[in-house]
């Protein structure tokens, strides 16, 4: 450590007058290799003074304090700027190719959000840098700058964070890591808390029906969430962590050069929190203590002259929450009845490969591969009730892609094989269960290359349990006129849902557990099918002579069938059937400008719709806000003199009221308010940036020192039939503050 | 069962089959100046019954032709090229084609030339 420190002040000091700047164009093709880009045009803003890389994609270009930025462009790619902040530091610059544009985004000025004006689909991309705005410790809180996804607390009990699309919860979005499904299953309640945020390269977040190729569950949407490679990632990366909550992160990223063509990386992460909080005396820790262990060891193959590229990766995970009463011990308290606490163990091993071939003759034609592999193994107990699950997951798809006549019209099309096995411990009962599916799928895209394209996707599956079924999927893009995009979108999505995984936070309550059995095949109960149904516009104009743009979407999301999850009795949780309908309707509008140089404003306001009829009458979701407020503002601040720089970021978040379950037949000591009342929060964060290897960061987390009263009913007694820690609507903690640091070699 | 998976395998051999036909490759030169010449490029070339595919390098100036010989010619490709307005080596676009160019893709003209290059 102190070896660390002395690397970190030398380094910065040894830095002496530079005359020349050095670094490298390249290319990552959509799979993630890298190509050395040739000819790409180098230049220093507002100069005369460029030149061209070499067939390396290597350039040289001279140095003097008054040069800022370079810009880098070839044709073909998004042009891109580069800040120099220190003339010594080998720029390592990535070009996008704007050809691939369907699966990555455009980046025109230097937004770290971007929404594609290309796309036939809605995607937003929120990049490295956006990820840094909030030093989010895993993917359930990469979301906190993004007003697309809205995130809340699950219950009052594991402090998990629970994300939302469109007004429905997280089993309804394909959520995959390099777009292979990966938060499903057993996985669905803690799974986005497993990735760690400092392995995230980038989110593509997909509005609305999505791609058949990825699969038949996605309902609202996708999150995709691509990782860092060895290729393109540090030599050795370091993030450290604390904040005054008690919790501790350490994440390690080496990444070594084993030949030409293999790469290697190993990731290590690690956290805990060994401290005890309970600040609104409750007699329950307001945040779980918990470990975490998790590794991941990746392999990249990258021949381009034989067009062949390939990842193997590796990962296990081990991780261990304690929760409930404060002076709750589980070796002498476990299973009693005086004192009540719960303890969650999950250990999950994952294999992924991925192969791609492109021919090298005929760059339009490519086949892919995905293999994976997951175990998932969990042991909890939440008082004196019981939860495990076992679950074993194959997942494999086979991708074609080619043009048909020219390449205006482009195909992809292939096979998916998927088996889940899945043994569950609820209490006293077990429920077993295989899935067993085989489908194929075509995909057609079509691109006038000027102001029109489409993608019409269809497949076809069989299912043991969900039958012979087609998914069609469609969406448009049109520009009526310029820098703007009106996108349609329609799908159908089918799943069978996971009850207990995807509600796991009812075992911490004392509610009984009734499925309405209705013959169906899983739990009794039958598939959940919904179409949805979206359109979007997207304008770009300018406003004070400085870039802006509005978005405006609106969705509708449409049940034929769905597992009603029903809390509107509160002393029972029952499943069943939908019978009538059950919609959600979601309006977005979004606004962002850049007023000037280094400061982006965005906001957003939100309108839900959401309801379900549920035994008791058609009602609103519970605990979902129906309006929601949101704006970010970052500014980064260069100063001439130094090569670093600050970074400023706060983001406000404004949640209106929410309906609680009904709580009409608790005795009145019992019963909440109808509605929840509405808050507001307000994060923040600073970083200072060093040089392009160090940056510390210090922020805060929920500043207004918002928190819920009493978010567990019936905390007194928490072995009596009133106790129900799930009426959480907002933050339980108050405010929190941290800070970190982060170092990269490359 | 078997309806899914032979739907599925027919859909994979009809696309194999789509392009196992006769890919010539070729280069032209094409001369442009932006981002806006080389989607035109691009659309007249694809637009033209036989080409595959189509990609033009503004540094190079390079259009890369993919395109089935038996359909279409090179000389075909070119006229249509040049009927949009832009230059090949051998065959020129007329006046008539050239001036309904926007103004900041008229490549003939130095002056545009150099202000892209800037």
């Amino acid at each position: 450590m102190k070896y660390l420190f002395v690397i970190l002040f030398i380094i910065p000091s040894l830095l002496i007058a530079q005359n020349r700047v050095m670094g490298k164009v390249i290319e990552t093709v959509a799979d993630g290799s890298a190509l050395p880009l040739m000819g790409a045009n180098v230049i220093w803003e507002g100069s005369t003074v460029g030149t061209f890389s070499d067939e390396n994609g290597d350039f040289i270009l001279p140095y003097d304090a008054a040069y800022k930025t370079i810009i880098i462009s070839y044709v073909g790619f998004i042009s891109k700027k580069i800040k120099v902040k220190d003339p010594a530091v080998f720029l390592k610059i990535t070009l996008i190719n704007s050809d691939v544009l369907e699966d990555v985004t455009v980046e025109a000025r230097k937004k770290t959000t971007s929404v594609s004006y290309i796309a036939s689909q809605n995607i937003s991309t929120i990049s490295s840098e956006e990820l840094l705005k909030a030093a989010c410790c895993n993917l359930s809180e990469s979301f906190e700058t993004n007003p697309s996804i809205d995130v809340n607390f699950s219950d009052a009990i594991s402090a998990t964070k629970q994300i939302k699309m469109l007004g429905l919860t997280s089993p309804y979005i394909l959520i995959t890591t390099e777009n292979i499904p990966s938060v499903r299953g057993a996985a669905q309640a803690y799974g986005l808390s497993f990735v760690p945020g400092s392995w995230v390269e980038s989110i593509q977040v997909t509005k609305g029906a999505g791609s058949v190729v990825n699969g038949f569950e996605s309902i609202t949407g996708q999150i995709n969430a691509e990782l860092v490679k060895p290729l393109t990632d540090p030599k050795l990366f370091v993030n450290l962590y604390g904040s005054l909550n008690g919790r501790l992160e350490m994440n390690t990223h080496i990444n070594t050069r084993l030949s030409p063509h293999w790469n290697t990386g190993l990731y290590i992460h690690g956290n805990s929190r060994n401290e005890t909080f309970d600040k609104n005396k409750d007699s329950f820790l307001d945040m779980p203590l918990a470990k975490q262990i998790n590794l991941m060891n990746k392999w990249q193959y990258t021949n381009l002259q034989k067009g062949l590229i390939g990842f193997l990766n590796f990962r296990f995970l081990e991780d261990q929450k304690q929760t409930g009463q404060v002076d709750y011990n589980p070796s002498v308290h476990k299973f009693g009845s005086d004192i009540w606490g719960s303890e969650v163990d999950t250990k999950r091993f994952d294999f992924s490969g991925k192969f791609g071939y492109v021919n090298p003759e005929i760059p339009y034609q490519s086949l892919g591969i995905q293999l994976a592999y997951s175990l998932h193994e969990q042991q909890a107990y939440f008082g004196n009730r019981i939860y495990d699950i076992n679950h074993k997951s194959v997942y494999s798809n086979l991708v074609y892609n080619s043009i048909i006549s020219d390449s205006r019209h482009k195909i992809k099309t292939g096979l998916s094989l998927t088996h889940d096995s899945y043994r569950e411990e609820v209490d006293v009962d077990t429920y077993n269960r295989n899935e067993n599916s085989i489908g194929g799928f075509f995909e057609y895209s079509y691109d006038n290359l000027d102001n029109f394209n489409l993608t019409a996707g269809l497949r076809l599956d069989h299912h043991n349990l969900l039958g012979n079924f087609l998914t069609p999927r469609l969406h448009l893009r049109y520009a009526p006129w310029g820098k703007s995009a009106l996108r349609f979108s329609i799908g159908r999505g089918k799943r069978a849902a996971n009850i207990f995984a995807e509600n796991q936070r009812l075992f911490a309550s004392n509610r009984a557990i009734n499925i309405q059995n209705n013959n169906g095949l899983v739990y009794g109960l039958d598939p959940e099918i919904a179409w949805n149904y979206g359109l979007s516009l997207l304008q770009g104009f300018n406003l004070f002579e400085r870039k802006a743009d509005i978005l405006i979407d609106f969705y509708r999301t449409d049940f034929k069938n769905q597992v009603v999850v029903d809390y509107e009795t509160p002393t029972e949780i029952n499943f069943y059937n939908l019978r009538g309908d059950s919609y959600a309707n979601s309006l977005q509008l979004e606004f962002n400008y850049n007023p000037f140089n280094n400061l982006n404003f965005k906001t957003a306001f939100k309108h839900y719709d959401v309801k379900t009829r549920y035994n008791s009458g058609e009602l609103q979701k519970p605990l979902t806000p129906r309006q929601r407020f949101f704006a970010n503002l970052s500014y980064e601040l260069i100063t001439a003199k130094n090569p670093g720089s600050w970074k400023f970021d706060a983001t406000y978040n404004c949640m209106g009221s929410q309906r609680f379950p009904s709580t009409a037949q608790n005795p009145q000591a019992f019963q909440l308010a109808v509605n929840s009342p509405s808050f507001s929060t307000l994060n923040a964060q600073i970083t200072k940036v060093f040089s392009n290897q160090f940056e510390v960061y210090f922020g805060g987390e929920n500043i207004t020192n918002y928190s819920q009263k009493n978010p567990i009913l019936g905390a007194e007694n928490p072995f009596g039939s009133n106790f129900d820690s799930t009426f959480v609507y907002g933050p339980i903690f108050g405010s929190m503050y941290y800070a970190g640091l982060r170092f990269k070699l490359n | 069962m078997r309806l899914v998976k032979l739907t599925a395998v027919f859909l994979l051999l009809t696309s194999i089959a789509y392009t196992q036909n006769n890919n010539s490759k070729t280069i032209l030169e094409v001369d442009g100046v932006c981002g806006m010449c080389k989607k035109r490029i691009e659309k007249a070339s694809l637009k033209t019954k036989g080409v595959k595919s189509a990609v033009w390098n503004l540094e190079t100036h390079q259009l890369q032709l993919i395109y089935n010989a038996r359909k279409v010619d090179i000389e075909t490709i070119k006229s249509n090229i040049t009927a949009v307005g832009h230059d090949t080596k051998t065959l020129k676009a007329s006046v008539e084609a050239y001036e309904k160019l926007d103004n900041c893709c008229r490549y003939r003209d130095l002056k545009v030339v150099k202000d892209h290059k800037l």
